[in-house]
């Protein structure tokens, strides 16, 4: 089964295929019935291939062929099926499967919905190639070509040009990240030859006294950087919220629940390396708290109900760094599944309920559609709990492992990754209660056009509710059980760093804390959005809604500057400075031809007399020549 | 023998469609098809005796034989050169030009000049194709031009002939240094080069690099090209960009690189600064551009500036690297023009700010436009993403104090190079459309035809580059 590991993604890529080139003639249903038969195939083959590892299965190499070969440089194109790679297999081809069921609903009416299914299909064999690659190039291979699918899924309705923007934007602030990744291989090959995992990380286990501490640090930060733009964090996040220009499923799938994980993935798969360097982790544990804080107080402020959840999104991965700073690379991962579910589950429920509201998403034309969406509402309401953290939902094991990770480290760490938790109780319940209960605030037309979405659409978003809730028991924490499914499965792929232990009252009180304080937090949200009024806001709230004005100052410090230096050169170096230099020598030739010109002036005395005037020259240069 | 061919087909048929009128976009079609067949038989026979090397005394007073020989390199080159051509008389068969006989022959003439240059390994004989390729292409420009050709043409001639006289004066000082049996062969060539004191390698290095540098072309010595590729009409721009400009870069593997090692070693980090302040720099600018043909134009530079500074790294990879980019920067610049060209015939203009909308005028158009903007910018599983990885790990490795910066700099221009093709695609594809031009044709089955034969090599040489590395790879 593991040696047909391959096939996973080669039906997704069929599927885009076919879908592409008959772009033209393919019926509208059946594209969709086509790309999601292919994603249930996938998922089949994923199960299988997770049960035959967690069945103890070894570590396996599925090599296909040699993708460049020159000189000393090496590189195969082959998967690593390992613990790791086959629980992200699972997620991706489980969690897509059902976007995808969702999508040939949600998309049926869209004239372009056979090039949107060839587009997620694409997206799903390059998110497989990522997680399955046995070395970093295949993983940068899914890595940009995820980007790609990205970009052209957030533009997808090409006609707006906020909507391309977006798009631009997203490709580039990836791009960035990109080049850390691709600096962090180059470095990895000159030190080390090989940019296979098990090569790799074989070398680093064995001879770690080769290697100063800082080239590790380099290669982490690099291939951190990376992380950054993928898994929108501090600085590079800003394009993640533009990014829902996007259909909704899309960003269900590949904004909250894969895509943006691969920086997670990244990181855990190279933790031999990371765990090398202190510096790094710490680095990455600062920044991942910075953007959980700042993108939870965004989202407190958002009225857009996709830009509620994308902001969320961004914070939930600033969790995941935090984790992963803390050299707790399980939890990340552990955090990385119960979000897909949850926030894959949040993102549906605004699609539902967008299809009901006609396209409208602003929260403040909402309020008490969980009368005419009994299922949406119920879903929802899971999720949301899920994502405060209250048990026994999913959200509650996985922040609480991060929390705890948190307080071993440094209390201050934990307190600080506390307030984000709780900012993300009162965004999500304000979230549900503006939008399920109250009074509908918006017109007459669209209370009339109110509807449960269909079959097609609750479906997936009951059976991820079901995962939301039930999911965290494979990572039950230790006061609990003394099994922790999920750390044991990943402890084959996955090195954590040094683990503090903390005492099980320790353990006991942080959980009682976070809970009573999150439901008190949800009880704040009920009372503030009780009687809502959407007064323009002012001071520190304004702030919150334009974003802390980031994109503003990223545009007066980087871009600007950027194009005013752009076309500074265009103008004035290329065209006066560089061209003018170039033209100045012709003008010269000329205007010395212009001179000579004058000589040829037709009289015999004239050419006798610079002629003798010439020989007396030639022999005085030839004296001269002689004395010396 | 067919070394030989290779030259004398294109010749051959050039004259044939130099008198043969209407007929001639076709007698030259079939003329550049046959070339291809033959450059595909040489670079699957290379390295075999069938590609035996072909010498004739020429003109023994000087040293001079008419002698051509095929390696790798050579051979991917003879094949890019093969490939492009007929690209190049698929697109605008529809558009009426006027005395076809003499544009197409002139085109074929180019080519035979191009083969010329890469087989020959005879100095006197590679000056003699590197002008016979130039000259076609100055006629071409200065009667099928745009409105401004005559100066812009004249300032092309003027640049490219002063680098070729640099050139000249090197390899004669260089022959003089032999002993004058065959003295004008490359063997001797490289011997009297290496044999010279260094202050002499330094001038024939300056001389020689010069010429090169400006055929690429390199910054700052590369004005004379936007205003070219712009004016000229869109095949030869193809013509020039496709595979003039590898000329140069093929120059400096054969011709400088083995001639002045030393020099070159004491060079090579100005010449990699100056490559790579040509890449930041020539990306900046084409963000500013407004003409969609002066876009593509100074990318063209930023591309050339990072294979420049991959041949002077020094670094075995790096050259690999650069021989696998040619041909893919080929291919793919190839794929940006065919497409500008379609653009252009349909939206009757080359100003970005009134095109737009063409993924709904003419979705097969954007699309083909997408896919090969993503392998110029060097998306993974596209060719162009192969040699760059080669470029960058070569220059990474290379021995120069500086190749850690050098390598981050350069890469600077995979994210402006993202900004302005991205840019590009959103203001031709996407959005309204703003030409004023409500009936946009199709593509016809020759564009069909061009289109995707570019964009097969695209993808099958981004998954598949092993047979393109092993060619290169043959001495």
């Amino acid at each position: 089964m593991i040696q047909l590991a391959y096939l996973i993604p080669l039906f997704p890529l069929l599927g885009f295929l076919v879908n592409g080139l008959g772009w033209k003639s393919m019926p509208k249903q059946a594209a969709g019935f086509l790309a999601s038969l292919m994603m249930l195939v996938s998922f089949a083959l994923s199960l299988g291939v997770f049960f035959e590892v967690k069945g103890g299965a070894p570590d396996t190499i599925v090599p296909l062929f040699n993708f460049i070969q020159a000189g000393k440089l090496l590189i195969p194109f082959a998967f690593k099926i390992d613990a790791l790679s086959s629980l992200f297999l699972l997620i991706i081809t489980g969690v897509g499967f059902l976007i995808h069921v969702y999508s040939t609903s949600y998309m049926h009416d869209d004239e372009g919905v056979v090039k949107y299914f060839a587009y997620l299909n694409l997206f799903v064999f390059s998110m497989l190639l990522l997680v399955m690659g046995a070395n970093y190039l295949i993983m940068f291979i899914g890595w940009e070509g995820v980007g790609l699918c990205s970009y052209l899924l957030i533009g997808f309705w090409f006609k707006n040009r906020d909507y391309t923007n977006a798009a631009k934007k997203a490709f580039v602030m990836n791009r960035i990240g990109d080049l850390g990744f691709l600096v962090g291989m180059m470095l990895v090959l000159y030190h080390f030859g090989t940019l296979s995992y098990n090569e790799l990380f074989a070398q680093v286990s064995d001879n770690q006294a080769v290697m100063s501490g800082s080239t590790y640090t380099w290669i982490a930060i690099c291939f951190f950087i990376g992380a950054m733009g993928k898994s929108a964090q501090l600085p590079l996040y800003t394009w993640l919220p533009d990014a829902m220009a996007g259909p909704t499923p899309v960003s269900a799938l590949i904004h909250a629940a894969t895509m943006v994980t691969a920086g997670i993935y990244m990181i855990a798969r190279s933790s031999v390396i990371y765990n090398h360097s202190e510096a790094a982790l710490h680095f990455i544990a600062i920044i991942g708290l910075l953007t959980a804080l700042l993108a939870a107080s965004i989202a407190i402020r958002q009225y857009d109900i996709k830009k509620v959840l994308a902001y969320s999104t961004v914070s939930q991965l600033g969790f995941m760094f935090l984790a992963i700073g803390c050299g707790a690379y399980t939890t990340a991962v552990f955090h990385v599944m119960t979000h897909a579910f949850f926030k894959a589950l949040l993102f549906l429920g605004s699609g539902s309920v967008i299809h009901a509201m006609g396209g409208e998403q602003d929260i403040r034309s909402m309020g008490g559609l969980g009368k005419k969406m009994r299922i949406t509402q119920a879903t929802f309401f899971i999720g949301c709990v899920a994502i405060a953290g209250i048990p026994p939902f999913a959200g509650f094991f996985s922040k609480d492992e991060i929390l705890a990770a948190a307080y071993a480290h440094s209390p201050v760490l934990y307190y600080a990754a506390l307030a984000a938790a709780l900012m993300t109780a009162f965004y999500m319940f304000r979230l549900y209660f503006l939008t399920f209960t109250g009074k509908f605030r918006g017109t007459h037309e669209q209370e009339h056009h109110l509807h449960e979405s269909p079959i097609a659409m609750t479906f997936p978003l009951m059976v991820l509710a079901l995962l939301a809730a039930i999911s965290g028991f494979v990572g039950l924490p230790e006061v609990f059980s003394e099994h922790h499914a999920l750390n044991e499965f990943l402890s084959v792929a996955v090195t954590n760093g040094v683990h503090h232990h903390l005492e099980h009252s320790t353990e006991y009180m942080l959980m009682g804390l976070s809970v009573t304080l999150v439901v008190a937090m949800i009880l704040f949200a009920y009372a503030k959005t009780k009687k809502p009024d959407f007064q323009p806001n002012t001071g520190l709230a304004k702030v919150l809604e334009n974003k802390w004005y980031v994109d503003e100052l990223y545009n007066a410090v980087i871009v600007n500057p950027l194009l005013q230096f752009s076309s500074f050169l265009d103008r004035i170096i290329e065209r006066k400075g560089i061209d003018g230099g170039v033209n100045g020598v012709g003008k010269l030739v000329r205007w010395g031809a212009d001179r000579m010109r004058l000589l040829q002036n037709g009289q015999v005395g004239a050419y006798l007399f610079t002629m003798v005037i010439g020989i007396v020259l030639i022999f005085v240069i030839g004296l001269f020549c002689v004395t010396i | 023998m067919i070394l030989v061919l290779l030259i004398l087909i294109p010749l051959l048929a050039a004259k044939l469609t130099f008198f043969s009128k209407e007929a001639a976009k076709n007698v030259a079609l079939l003329g550049s098809l046959l070339t291809l067949g033959l450059s595909v038989y040489a670079a699957l026979n290379c390295g075999t005796e069938n590609l035996a090397p072909f010498a004739l005394n020429w003109m023994p007073a000087i040293g001079a034989q008419f002698s051509l020989a095929a390696d790798g390199m050579a051979a991917m080159l003879c094949l890019l050169t093969g490939i492009i051509i007929p690209v190049v008389l698929l697109i605008n068969r529809n558009k009426a030009i006027d005395n076809p006989g003499a544009y197409y022959a002139l085109i074929l003439y180019s080519q035979a000049g191009l083969m010329g240059v890469f087989l020959a390994s005879d100095a006197l004989l590679f000056y003699f194709f590197w002008e016979l390729a130039l000259i076609p292409v100055y006629f071409l420009c200065s009667r099928w031009g745009g409105e401004r050709r005559i100066p812009v043409t004249f300032k092309f001639f003027v640049y490219t002939f002063v680098g070729s006289l640099m050139m000249l004066s090197a390899l004669i000082y260089l022959s003089l240094q032999t002993n004058g049996v065959n003295a004008m062969s490359l063997q001797n060539i490289v011997a009297a080069g290496k044999a010279l004191p260094m202050m002499q390698q330094h001038i024939i290095f300056v001389l020689l690099f010069l010429a090169f540098a400006i055929k690429m072309p390199i910054f700052p010595f590369h004005t004379w090209q936007p205003d070219a590729y712009e004016q000229s009409p869109t095949q030869v721009t193809i013509i020039l960009s496709a595979l003039m400009v590898k000329m140069g870069l093929y120059a400096v593997l054969r011709w400088l690189l083995p001639v002045v090692p030393e020099a070159m070693a004491y060079w090579s980090d100005t010449v990699m600064t100056l490559s790579i302040a040509g890449i930041v720099y020539a990306s900046l600018i084409a963000m500013m551009q407004t003409n969609i043909k002066r876009l593509v134009a100074y990318s063209s530079i930023a591309h050339m500036g990072l294979m420049c500074a991959a041949a002077f790294s020094g670094t075995e990879l790096s050259q690999q690297g650069l021989m696998v980019q040619m041909f893919n920067h080929g291919i793919n610049i190839t794929g940006m023009w065919v497409i500008v060209n379609m653009v252009e015939n349909r939206y009757g203009t080359q100003d970005l700010k009134k095109m737009g909308g063409l993924a709904n005028t003419a979705p097969g158009i954007a699309i083909a436009l997408v896919i090969i903007s993503f392998a110029n910018i060097a998306l993974p599983l596209t060719n162009g993403f192969i040699g760059e990885f080669m470029l960058f790990t070569g220059i990474f490795q290379s021995a120069s104090h500086y190749h850690m910066v050098f390598m981050a700099v350069a890469g600077l221009g995979i994210i402006l190079g993202a900004v302005y093709t991205l840019t590009m695609v959103q203001k031709v594809a996407y959005g309204e459309n703003n030409s004023g031009v409500l009936a946009v044709a199709k593509m016809n089955a020759a564009e069909w035809t061009a289109v995707i034969v570019l964009i097969v090599f695209i993808i099958v040489l981004g998954v598949f580059p092993q047979p393109l590395i092993d060619l290169i790879g043959i001495r």
